[in-house]
């Protein structure tokens, strides 16, 4: 019972996280229908930077955040300018993920190129701090970084409600065609659409860096466990992304407890073929014709 | 689709395959073989991977689960001994047949979803693939890998059963690809690829194509990753579960040209060699890895449709312009 409980914290704990990062995808998916496969390789990316500042300048992992993330912000929307934008053709959805597959690819490779294959952490001096709370334990990094996490998230969800910006990107995601017959850019709230996934990138990655072991090969893991979250929430639906990201967590740290560490990722798997089977929509999407 | 057996096409198909089966035989440098054995692979395998990612539209993205499937269905059985050096040859057919099966509830389940959700599921299945190779140890060795008998062959013409093997597989794939470009099967294929609520609409029976292109094209691409077993003699996860592998079906096939017999084709004598030329000119495997995705974003960007494509459709509106020139000119 206690190893079960102990468990559940931990999950919920490190759902948060994935929620940061899912809520990015989902949001680029929701607004330009593009499924990022490079979003493991951008949360790599920011470890990468945050490792970097904390060796080297000896920043922080937590305040560095708020270096990688406008940093990020800006490496996304070059990328939707320069990769994203000009692609045309008949079946711009599969162009788009290879393109973002191709992204990652690239990220990957320039980051083996600068720091090499070898896995690597960041470690803080009160790395390995952690609370006792009713006999069970709470690390100080996973805790903040969840309240981070709900930190960073609310802040999305005010950009998205209460700002004109937001109310754009929300007409965008209900009917792209009439929210520009109304004036809405489409191409700017592409661009900083992605630019703000990227920065959730950013963000969680320096959390990621302190939580586990990384190298550049290690977003093949990330990206798997984000795509079944953002198909389990439903695509293009923030709240489902947090809510299936606490599920998961949960789900696989249960599995990862009570059976074998090995086959915690396969939990992931077998949500997301019961997903499939029984709802391929996930919990919360919406049903749009070609897509599912 | 387009017709039948053409005079042009039988030539091009017979030169092709001539040139490749008398290589080996009048000699040429060793490193020849073992960089052709390597295109001829992925030409068998972004032909495979055409057939349901470019006839049917259904753009795969996990098909190298299907190419480790193959490669340790050869591995297992043939790690003490591969007998007279032959007999992996000759139960890859069942192979492919094991595959395809095997391929069939997958395909049920993932292809209730369509084009952007259909990669996430296939690319999962990559990865669920890869962790039961690392993860059932006391079959496949786990991260200790899988080692195949060394093949009784003579020294001197080793490469040349693993070649003549692919070249096999690689006729049979583009076979299959002909015969599904003139039969009901690649009609119905295509009307999935424009419309599929349509074409059920109108009484295309749309899962049973769908199924039996992924089938197929999951039976090619095993046999592929069984020949690379049998080749390469040692195997892990990491390498036979390898997304560059499925990366590579799919550059391809785009390069080429997608839903084309020969497409797939081109697209792996062009990028293979370039590979090999990227990986002997840079050495470190990270900058080949970022030249990978550089040359994978130019394609993308400046020829999403492919080489053969592109060209066809230049040739056709020449002829129609002269054409309409011809017909001013008479008038």
């Amino acid at each position: 019972m206690h190893a079960l409980v102990q468990a559940i914290i931990l999950g919920i704990l490190t759902g948060g996280v994935y929620a940061l990062m899912a809520s990015g995808q989902t949001l680029i998916f929701g607004i330009m229908k593009v499924v990022n496969l490079a979003q493991g390789a951008l949360v790599v990316l920011g470890a990468y930077m945050t490792y970097t500042l904390f060796t080297q300048l000896g920043i922080d992992p937590f305040l560095s955040i708020l270096i990688t993330t406008p940093l990020l912000f800006l490496v996304g929307i070059a990328v939707q300018w320069a990769l994203l934008r000009p692609l045309r053709g008949d079946d711009l959805a599969e162009l788009s993920i290879l393109v973002t597959f191709a992204l990652a690819l690239g990220i990957e490779g320039v980051l083996s190129f600068v720091y090499g294959a070898t896995l690597t952490n960041v470690q803080p001096s009160y790395a390995n701090f952690s609370w006792t709370v009713f006999g069970y334990q709470v690390s100080l990094v996973r805790f903040v970084a969840f309240i981070l996490s709900l930190v960073m998230l609310a802040l999305l969800y005010l950009i998205l409600q209460r700002t004109k910006f937001g109310r754009s990107v929300r007409a965008t995601v209900q009917n792209p065609m009439s929210a520009q017959l109304l004036g809405v850019n489409a191409n700017r709230v592409s661009a900083i659409g992605f630019g703000l996934g990227s920065a959730t990138a950013a963000a969680a990655g320096s959390v990621f860096g302190m939580l586990n072991s990384f190298n550049p090969g290690s977003h093949y893991d990330l990206i798997s466990r984000l795509l079944t979250i953002v198909v389990l929430g439903g695509l293009g639906s923030i709240g489902g992304s947090v809510v299936a990201a606490l599920v998961m967590g949960v789900a696989s740290s249960v599995v990862s407890a009570l059976a074998s560490p090995i086959w915690s990722d396969f939990t992931f798997f077998i949500v997301l073929l019961l997903v499939l089977l029984i709802r391929p929509r996930g919990l919360f999407g919406a049903r749009t014709r070609g897509a599912l | 689709m387009k017709g039948g057996i053409t005079r042009a096409g039988l030539i091009r198909a017979g030169v092709f395959f001539v040139v490749l089966i008398v290589i080996p035989l009048v000699g040429g440098p060793g490193w020849l073989l073992n960089m052709l054995i390597f295109t001829i692979m992925y030409a068998a395998l972004a032909s495979g991977w055409n057939l349901l990612g470019g006839y049917a539209g259904y753009p795969s993205l996990g098909h190298v689960a299907f190419f480790g499937i193959g490669a340790y269905a050869i591995a297992i059985p043939f790690s003490g001994s591969v007998g007279g050096g032959f007999l992996p040859f000759l139960v890859l057919p069942l192979v492919g047949i094991g595959a395809a099966l095997v391929s069939i509830p997958v395909g049920w389940i993932s292809m209730r979803t369509r084009s952007d959700v259909f990669a996430i599921v296939t690319i999962t299945l990559l990865f669920i693939t890869q962790t039961l190779a690392f993860n059932l140890k006391g079959l496949t060795g786990g991260a200790q890998g899988k080692s195949v008998a060394p093949a009784p062959f003579d020294v001197g013409t080793y490469d040349w059963p693993f070649y003549y093997a692919m070249l096999v597989l690689l006729a049979v794939a583009m076979g299959i690809s002909f015969y599904f470009r003139r039969s009901k099967i690649g009609l119905s294929l295509a009307t999935v690829r424009a419309d599929e609520d349509k074409a059920h609409g109108v009484g295309v029976r749309v899962t049973a194509v769908k199924l039996i292109a992924f089938a197929v094209s999951a039976g090619i691409v095993a046999m592929g990753g069984g020949i690379w077993a049998y080749y390469v003699g040692f195997i892990y996860p990491q390498f036979a579960v390898d997304p560059l592998i499925t990366i590579g079906m799919v550059l391809m096939a785009f390069l080429g040209g997608r839903g084309t017999i020969w497409g797939p084709v081109l697209g792996a004598f062009i990028l293979v060699p370039a590979q090999e030329y990227f990986a002997q000119a840079f050495g470190a495997s990270e900058l080949y890895l970022l030249a990978y995705a550089a040359v994978f974003l130019v394609i993308m960007l400046f020829l999403p449709r492919g080489i053969l494509p592109s060209i066809s459709e230049r040739i056709r509106r020449r002829r129609a312009n002269v054409a309409a020139e011809e017909s001013t000119v008479a008038r």
